[in-house]
């Protein structure tokens, strides 16, 4: 099954996310959040340290999804793939859907046992499935 | 050539500039973006000099990975890759190395940059950190047969150039870019940030 890596800038945010995201799919997909900095003060920021090691934690050869919120969760989600072994990271793909509609489609779509080109295309198009409802 | 000495020195020297020029850094970025970008690389570079002591009798090729890793775990913000990227490429010259030729030096700090630009797909003119790497790399391999003081000198007045000549720009990348035409006005602060790095360098080859 996909596993799904949400990162953001602010832990509350991860894991709000993953609560949600739980209670939906009750544990059938695994999810890990990489969110925030290691500093008490000022938390708010991406690690790509932290991000490679929450994609190792849910691994497995049916490939994780990495959702990220904004700016430097980018940059650092790509830099947490190129510290993988080559071998996980051709498994490993980013979305670059927004990280609340894009992680519900994904964790959805994975946990019904979708493969990772479906789970990655099913979290792309969900901010968009979001603008239909607002015109119905 | 440059001994690890200077390589130590190079990144203490970092260290205190970004310590000394955080409430500047974090000025510019107020006035373009998230205004973390002081406080992001007082913190990465401190972090950065706790971990190098750990290494300090390695390699420089080590030393300047460690500088790498930390970066990209302690900075939070974009800085955070790109530096990060910048210190584990240019790292990749100096495996192995207690010192480095000035031609070395050079292709450590190229390696460096072109990870930057493969990292942040920016290019001249984005208003971002590459607007000074670019012209200084330029700067460097016109100058490479001169002596490492002067040719450093030249790379840190192009470095110092290239920051004002990024005040009128407008923002491509990053956060700044939301702004569009407010962008400009001000410099940029990873240009800033990058221009401390040069001079911190050049410093170091000094011995100071």
């Amino acid at each position: 099954m996909v596993s799904l890596v949400l990162v953001s800038h602010s832990v509350k945010l991860g894991e709000g996310l993953a609560e949600i995201l739980h209670q939906m799919t009750q544990g059938d997909c695994k999810i890990a959040v990489a969110a925030g900095i290691d500093d008490a003060e000022n938390p708010i920021g991406t690690d790509a340290v932290r991000i490679m090691s929450a994609i190792e934690y849910v691994y497995s050869p049916d490939g994780v999804v990495v959702l990220v919120d904004l700016g430097s969760a980018i940059l650092s989600a790509e830099t947490a793939i190129d510290l993988l072994d080559p071998e996980m990271a051709r498994h490993v793909v980013i979305s670059y859907a927004p990280l609340v509609e894009g992680a519900f489609a994904a964790a959805v779509s994975a946990s019904g046992g979708d493969n990772l080109a479906t789970v990655l295309a099913e979290a792309d198009s969900a901010a968009e499935l979001k603008r239909q409802q607002e015109h119905n | 050539m440059i001994g690890k000495t200077q390589i130590l020195r190079w990144l203490e020297n970092c260290r205190q500039a970004m310590n000394e020029q955080r409430d500047y850094l974090t000025q510019l970025d107020t006035e373009i973006g998230d205004g973390d970008h002081g406080l992001n690389m007082q913190r990465g570079f401190s972090k950065a000099a706790e971990k190098v002591a750990t290494v300090a009798d390695k390699d420089i090729g080590t030393v300047l990975k460690t500088v790498g890793m930390t970066l990209l775990s302690q900075v939070g913000g974009a800085s955070g890759p790109l530096y990060g990227t910048f210190f584990i490429k240019g790292s990749q010259s100096a495996v192995g190395k207690e010192k480095v030729s000035t031609e070395e030096l050079i292709s450590l700090l190229k390696n460096g940059v072109e990870g930057i630009i493969s990292r942040g797909r920016a290019e001249l003119g984005d208003k971002t950190m590459c607007d000074v790497w670019l012209p200084v790399i330029a700067e460097l391999e016109a100058n490479k047969n001169q002596p490492e003081v002067p040719l450093l000198e030249s790379a840190v007045k192009k470095a110092e150039e290239s920051v004002t000549a990024t005040i009128p720009l407008v923002a491509k990348k990053g956060r700044a870019s939301y702004l569009g035409e407010r962008s400009a006005g001000h410099a940029d602060p990873g240009a800033t940030s990058s221009m401390l790095i040069i001079k911190a360098l050049a410093d170091a080859v000094k011995g100071e």
